[in-house]
């Protein structure tokens, strides 16, 4: 077979041209990094400026405290996922869904369980692929604890979400975060695949003849790959900039006129109620990463502990209405509901762990 | 030609039927483009990321959206192929 990423209809490329052939598919970003690092530097100086030299707001004042936050946040979240979410639409064009099926397939065991809760918070998929994923997974021979694995830690560990928390709370929190997704996707994975949960999958998912499509997606040159990322880049900050305004004002809503003292009361660390509370308030929510940062920002800022928070965060980007809709249609009742009581219950121990430990 | 979008019908999905349309016709493609929203169909291509692409019966792309020119690589592809 041709190699499918070869244009006929052009003639071939020579391969002297390769060097500036990558600056202009996306190498000139390399050249950009310094100013954004500097940009960034400046933003909040820039804010504060902006809210009470520029526009003489009162320092303290709610509106002039709102619009310094807004300010600042904006461009510095939206700063933060553009770098966050180029690095990891490039680093995902040496990820794929069929890759990773092809690495777990027959992998029992710890290893397999581990393996597919950390493969499963970088591997791309659209949320609505769940159930061929699924099936892909299960009919290769990939066992179906370790496809939970898989699914949970996709669902738990958001990888935007993830280097954003790097980027705004630092390493020990983004750290923390990871870490207790993945350790939750492999026990819950290990603990159902020892329940042989089998018998409730959907009579034909078991019957179905699954045979992989051999399309070869080619080797890809680093051109193609920044291209890729760029495109992505596009996508995804065009899909996500109007939940990002949201949460922005919503957050600079709460950074200037929420009083500290009601945040600390319901949101508190010493209030046992606040993570479940919290858990689900963020369910019926939809939102992603980037419009929910801010927000988890502004309630840091005013008191709320961060465990409390950050058990919301996951119940909004993580736990989806449509996505388990969507999986009702391979898994019985049953099976769907241990895997939403998994993942719930994965969120209210990081809740809680995060408020007994930070 | 035949031209299936595989998917649930998601927005991804859309934007690659509408991606492969606009590739078709500034190739001057005569296309019939058809969805395949059932999971049993899409699966029994073997697709397992959608939204997938399927040429004449052959899986050009899967689990992601191509940008128009790389469909129409994909599309032209298929021409050479037949000949």
């Amino acid at each position: 077979m041709k190699v499918p990423l070869q244009d006929p209809l052009s003639p071939p490329v020579p391969t002297r041209v390769k060097v500036s052939d990558f600056w202009s598919h996306g190498g000139w970003l390399l050249l950009t990094l310094p100013l954004w690092f500097l940009i960034y530097h400046y933003l909040k100086p820039f804010g504060n400026w902006l809210a009470f030299s520029l526009l003489r707001f009162a320092k303290g004042s709610h509106l002039g405290e709102a619009v310094a936050f807004f300010a600042f946040d904006a461009p510095k979240v939206l700063m933060l996922l553009l770098l966050v979410v180029l690095g990891v639409t490039f680093t995902q064009t040496y990820v794929s869904p069929e890759r990773t099926r092809d690495l777990l397939a027959n992998r029992a065991g710890a290893w397999g369980h581990l393996l597919a809760s950390l493969l499963g918070i970088f591997t791309p998929f659209c949320s609505c692929s769940a159930v061929p994923l699924f099936i892909g997974f299960v009919s290769v021979g990939v066992p179906l604890g370790v496809t939970f694995s898989f699914l949970v830690a996709a669902s738990m560990v958001n990888e935007v979400a993830l280097f954003m928390l790097l980027g705004v709370f630092g390493w020990k929190i983004a750290l923390l975060y990871a870490s207790t997704g993945v350790g939750m996707a492999f026990a819950a994975g290990w603990v159902l695949g020892k329940l042989r949960m089998e018998k409730h999958l959907e009579p034909w998912v078991m019957q179905i003849d699954f045979q992989a499509s051999t399309l070869e997606q080619g080797q890809k040159t680093l051109s193609e790959r920044l291209d890729l990322s760029l495109d992505g880049v596009r996508d995804i900050v065009g899909k996500v900039w109007p939940y990002l305004l949201m949460g922005i004002a919503v957050g600079a809503f709460i950074h200037g006129y929420v009083p500290e003292a009601l945040l600390a009361r319901f949101m508190g660390k010493s209030s046992w109620w606040s993570v479940p509370v919290a858990v689900l308030i963020g369910v019926p929510l939809y939102s992603n990463a980037a419009g929910v940062l801010p927000i988890v920002q502004a309630l840091i800022g005013k008191g709320a502990a961060l465990g409390t928070v950050l058990a919301f965060m996951m119940a909004v980007i993580g736990l989806s209405l449509p996505e388990t809709i969507i999986l009702r249609k391979v898994l019985k009742p049953r099976l769907i509901a241990v895997f939403v009581g998994v993942v719930a219950l994965g969120i209210l121990l990081t809740g809680y762990l995060f408020n007994l430990i930070l | 030609m035949r031209i299936e979008i595989l998917g649930s019908g998601c927005a991804n999905c859309k934007l690659l039927a509408e991606r492969t349309a606009e590739a078709a016709r500034e190739l001057g493609l005569e296309a019939n483009i058809s969805k395949v929203t059932d999971y049993q169909d899409i699966v029994s291509r073997g697709v397992m990321s959608t939204p997938g692409l399927v040429v004449d019966g052959v899986v050009k792309s899967q689990g992601q959206v191509p940008s128009v020119v790389a469909i129409q690589r994909m599309l032209g592809c298929s021409r050479a192929e037949q000949g």
